[in-house]
């Protein structure tokens, strides 16, 4: 089964339907037992990093997250869900991530903000996530993004007037900070490819 | 490596059926949104919006169902506009299954609308639905309301500087002027405003051949909407990505939906 963690308001719908067609039970939930038994688990995210983590960590998404880090079992973080695993979020100044992963989340250095739509993404070399779809664009919206790769992890990069990280890859834990819910055929396939690591 | 110019086809919806400039040959039922939702989700389009054009509230509620039933089966953006009045408006569609939502005249008679569903939802879930008109004394963009009807004596790019202040992510903006003509978008008009907005700009009103969409991108448009000549089948999606692609303007490649 695949939990999604439901912490705030937002479209949830879509993930849950996106996530459906891998085949597999998804349920969306704040159910702690549930989101640390579930085969893989998603964090979405929508709104500014501040909401977004008083939310999380409102449905004791710390503990969740940890009980799940310890048994190495799945997680999947989506846009302002990838971008909580980070040490830091500067919107709106600045707010202490989850420190999974070290770095910061800044604002995109260009002149039209958010970034918004379709872009294509510079997948790593021996991708499980983006195997198959290495040259499809995805569907970003976003003004924050984290800038430097994970060190130990596979990096995915997009270019907005400049470089930041797309995606990250590692063992058991994977983000990416486009909507894979939303972009269409190109996105439900990366969405089976992790459901099939579960 | 470069974002994307969106091109989105737009169905106006009420009582839970398309409206108007429909005449499609291929779809069964051509008046069922959700099946043109489908049908221009295969066709690569890059985002779907739907303008509830209700009458009643009665009406609107069946417009919530359409959102549910689309959102299931079609996995692109989904902008839901149209009497939109509230917060708890667009919580109903976001859960419903709309990523994004456009408002439009609830927000000229109060303005606050934006900071609060900004602030609730973020930006990014923000369209400002602008409806202008050349003023008659040739002094710039007057806001209109009821279809271009009726002024609401208001600077268009006044406007647009509030709405994006207050918190809109985005900017729709319909050319009263070129709406129907089929002679392109206001080219113009779509130059000022991108000197002034620094989100992206969705332009719409006058599309008739492919050229008006790549001339429209030259000037600053971020993202292209039209109706009657997707509807009618005069342009399809995949034309207008061409003759991106020929002017060298990036698009997103249109894979096969499973």
């Amino acid at each position: 089964m695949i939990a999604i963690l439901d912490y705030g308001s937002g479209n949830i719908r879509s993930a849950e339907r996106a996530f459906a067609t891998t085949g597999l039970p998804v349920v969306v939930t704040r159910n702690p037992k549930v989101c640390e038994d579930a085969l893989g688990l998603v964090i979405p995210g929508v709104g500014a990093f501040a909401s977004c983590m008083a939310g999380f960590l409102a449905v004791d998404g710390a503990s969740i997250l940890k009980s799940r880090i310890e048994k190495s079992r799945p997680i999947l973080g989506i846009c302002v869900g990838m971008q909580i695993l980070f040490h830091v979020g500067t919107e709106n100044g600045a707010t202490k991530g989850l420190e999974i992963w070290p770095g910061e989340v800044s604002l995109i250095d260009n002149e039209i903000l958010p970034h918004m739509g379709w872009n294509s993404v510079q997948a790593p070399a021996n991708s499980n996530l983006f195997r198959g779809v290495e040259a499809a664009d995805f569907y970003f919206v976003h003004s924050y993004a984290a800038k430097t790769a994970v060190s130990g992890a596979l990096n995915a990069f997009t270019e907005y007037g400049e470089t930041f990280l797309s995606a990250v890859e590692t063992s058991h834990i994977s983000a990416t900070q486009f909507h894979p819910e939303k972009s269409g055929a190109a996105g439900l396939k990366l969405i089976a490819n992790w459901a099939a690591t579960l | 490596m470069t974002l994307s110019i969106r091109i989105i086809p737009c169905l106006d919806v009420a009582n839970g059926r398309v409206v108007k400039g429909v005449n499609f040959i291929n779809l069964i039922d051509a008046g069922d949104p959700v099946e043109m939702a489908n049908f221009y989700y295969n066709e690569g389009a890059d985002e779907i919006t739907f303008l509830d054009i209700s009458a009643s509230n009665g009406e609107r509620a069946t417009t919530i169902k359409i959102v549910e039933q689309t959102a299931a089966q079609v996995f692109i953006p989904l902008t839901v506009g149209g009497g939109i009045r509230s917060v708890s408006d667009v919580d109903r569609l976001l859960r419903a299954g709309a990523d994004k939502v456009s408002v439009n005249t609830a927000a000229l008679e109060r303005p606050n609308l934006i900071n609060e569903i900004a602030e609730k939802f973020g930006s990014q879930v923000l369209v400002l639905s602008v409806d202008t008109r050349s003023r008659a004394d040739g002094a710039g963009y007057e806001v209109t309301t009821h279809g271009g009807r009726k002024t609401a004596k208001i600077d268009a790019l006044n406007w647009i500087k509030e709405a994006i202040t207050r918190g809109v992510g985005e900017i729709l903006l319909n050319s009263m002027d070129a709406d129907g003509t089929k002679t392109g978008f206001d080219i113009k008009m779509i130059k000022k405003v991108r000197e002034i907005a620094e989100v992206p700009i969705i332009v719409s009103g006058g599309a008739g051949r492919v050229s008006d969409f790549t001339d429209a991108v030259k000037v600053g448009a971020n993202a292209l909407l039209a109706a009657s000549v997707f509807h009618f089948g005069e342009i399809r999606i995949a034309d207008v990505k061409i003759a991106m692609k020929n002017a060298g303007y990036p698009t997103r490649q249109i894979q096969s939906n499973p």
